[in-house]
């Protein structure tokens, strides 16, 4: 495959199409607002938290595909998760995109996340890949200001 | 297109313009280097332009055998830097044909000529109350400098709208001039849509109040024949770096009058006459604006880029380019799903795209892997992609060193494009 085609594989397109959790969240308990003045993706996160768990999550926004479905795959992966589990994804997953070896002993395992590993070989785009994520970490630690990528 | 289609589809040599393509790549080594194993298909040209062999010879050759400070030292080395560096003014006074040497000011580039204008005309001459127009289509370097005057001084910013094509409307413009009206700074050559504004009649109309007008020349240089008289512009800015000349260094043109009445810019060395510490006598133009050392082996090296154009002719580039614009407009408006932005009658060199539900940066990826070089985003000018209701465009923007053969490459490049895009 090309590296092209290790980049935009088939289940990036589909979220990219047709996103899940696309939609404002009534009564979130957390939100916050990412942008990558590169390319001029805007997302918001939403997160309902109950005991310390992601009981819904829910962006909306517009972005590349890449940024589109990295947000929709990571609303997937993190409902029912505890906000610990929720942070040590996101490390592995940074790890991932930015072709670091995952053998920290916080480890967790990717699922299909690791359809993002093509990222690593596209820097530039590691910024669309994360931004979701690095916005949801706003979100939980209360920042409430606006995350950019620069 | 009035070319004959066998010609045409040969790609070689245009026998409207007599424009050997193939022979002006030969100028350009960093057009032989492979991208992901393919051709450089190098068409991000507004953003900056590749350098001929004889402009990186001249910088490499000043180094070598020339380096010194200018302006200061009596020996021999200081005289032929010193030369090397007033020739390039002189080269510069030529190109845009202007009346004095004394008004081609050495600045790093476009966006340093609007900030010196903005602030050494604007602060001791615009005033609380006061208006500033300029267009819905400036680069973020033809806006932010004017809202800092704004901030500082209190003046409003007023902007002149366009249309769906990105053409300037020009009686809009007309109806905000008025008596609060001190400045007008807009763009000759739009880098976002490509659109050539009518900006003779812009300055006319500017004049009539007795307001001064400013052009931002960084995408027109490299492709319009400018003439500063003629245009009667007051102010005239561009960068070396577009032009096929090094980075970090540019001009600012300026009438001589409007100059003499400006306080300096920066302070320091260069730019005085005398200095005590009770009282500092400013030394003549341009060298008023020029305080320290400056990027000399950048001005030596636009001097030679300019000579290198001139000798292509400036008129030959523009006809081939022009029709090189057409032939990538009509194949690119072809491909389904893709619309242009910028679609103004006078436009040059710059070929805007969205394609239907895919973003500008994954089509930038995808060509960048088959080795096609183009700008993603806003290109430094957001208002104009609010203005047309998308994030960001995909750009191509041409130069006379391009060919249809890589126009070929682009097309096919979008199609790719669609093809990932389509898989789902």
């Amino acid at each position: 495959m090309s590296d092209v085609g290790q980049l935009y594989q088939e289940v990036i397109l589909d979220h990219y199409k047709r996103p899940r959790n696309f939609r404002k969240l009534d009564g979130a308990s957390r939100n916050a607002e990412g942008y990558n003045p590169l390319c001029g993706d805007k997302v918001t996160v939403y997160a309902k938290l109950e005991d310390g768990v992601v009981r819904d999550i829910s962006f909306q926004g517009s972005g590349c595909a890449i940024s589109t479905a990295s947000a929709s795959m990571m609303t997937t992966s993190l409902k029912g998760r505890t906000l610990a589990e929720a942070e040590a994804l996101f490390a592995s997953f940074h790890r991932l995109v930015t072709g670091q070896p995952d053998t920290a002993p916080g480890r967790v395992e990717l699922g299909k996340l690791a359809v993002f590993s093509g990222i690593s070989e596209f820097p530039i785009r590691v910024k669309c890949a994360t931004l979701a994520w690095h916005t949801l970490h706003a979100a939980l630690e209360r920042k409430g200001q606006t995350v950019s990528t620069e | 297109m009035t070319t004959s289609s066998t010609l045409t589809e040969k790609g070689r040599r245009d026998c409207l313009t007599g424009f050997d393509v193939e022979k002006v790549r030969e100028d350009f080594p960093i057009l032989k280097v492979k991208v992901h194993g393919k051709p450089l298909v190098y068409l991000d040209n507004a953003a900056t332009a590749q350098k001929p062999q004889v402009v990186i010879d001249t910088i490499s050759t000043y180094y070598m055998v020339e380096n010194s400070n200018i302006h200061r030292g009596i020996h021999f080395l200081s005289l032929q830097a010193t030369r090397a560096y007033e020739d390039a003014r002189d080269k510069i006074k030529h190109f845009l044909n202007a009346s004095h040497t004394r008004e081609i000011i050495f600045v790093r580039g476009t966006t340093e000529g609007i900030n010196l204008v903005a602030q050494s005309y604007g602060r001791p001459f615009i005033k609380e109350g006061d208006e500033i127009v300029i267009s819905a289509m400036e680069h973020h370097s033809n806006i932010v400098p004017w809202q800092m005057l704004c901030e500082q001084v209190g003046a409003k910013l007023r902007v002149i709208p366009i249309d769906d094509d990105g053409e300037l409307l020009i009686d809009e413009y007309g109806k905000l001039l008025n008596q609060r009206t001190k400045f007008v700074s807009v763009a000759h050559l739009s880098n976002a849509l490509g659109t050539i504004s009518p900006v003779k009649q812009i300055i006319e109309m500017a004049h009539r109040f007795g307001v001064p007008v400013l052009l931002d020349g960084a995408q027109a240089t490299p492709h319009l024949k400018v003439d500063v008289q003629d245009l009667d512009c007051d102010f005239y800015a561009f960068s070396g770096h577009k032009l096929f000349g090094p980075t970090g260094v540019g001009v600012l043109y300026g009438k001589a009058d409007l100059l003499e009445a400006m306080p300096p810019y920066h302070g320091g060395g260069d730019m005085i006459s005398s200095v005590t510490f009770e009282k500092t006598l400013y030394n003549v133009l341009p060298y008023k604006f020029e305080a320290g050392t400056p990027n000399i082996a950048g001005g030596v090296g636009l001097g030679a880029a300019i000579d290198y154009l001139n000798g292509i002719g400036l008129e030959a580039v523009a006809t081939y380019e022009h029709e090189l614009l057409s032939y990538a407009t009509e194949a690119v408006s072809q491909i389904p799903g893709v619309r242009l932005i910028g679609t103004a009658k006078q436009k040059a060199c710059v070929l805007s795209f969205v394609v239907d539900d895919i973003h500008a940066h994954d089509v930038g990826t995808i060509l960048d892997e088959e080795g096609v070089a183009i700008r993603t985003g806003h290109h430094c000018a957001m208002p104009v992609m609010q203005r047309f209701g998308v994030p960001a465009t995909a750009r191509a923007s041409l130069a006379f060193y391009n060919t249809r053969k890589e126009i070929d490459t682009l097309v096919a490049g979008i199609r790719k494009v669609k093809e990932v895009f389509a898989d789902v």
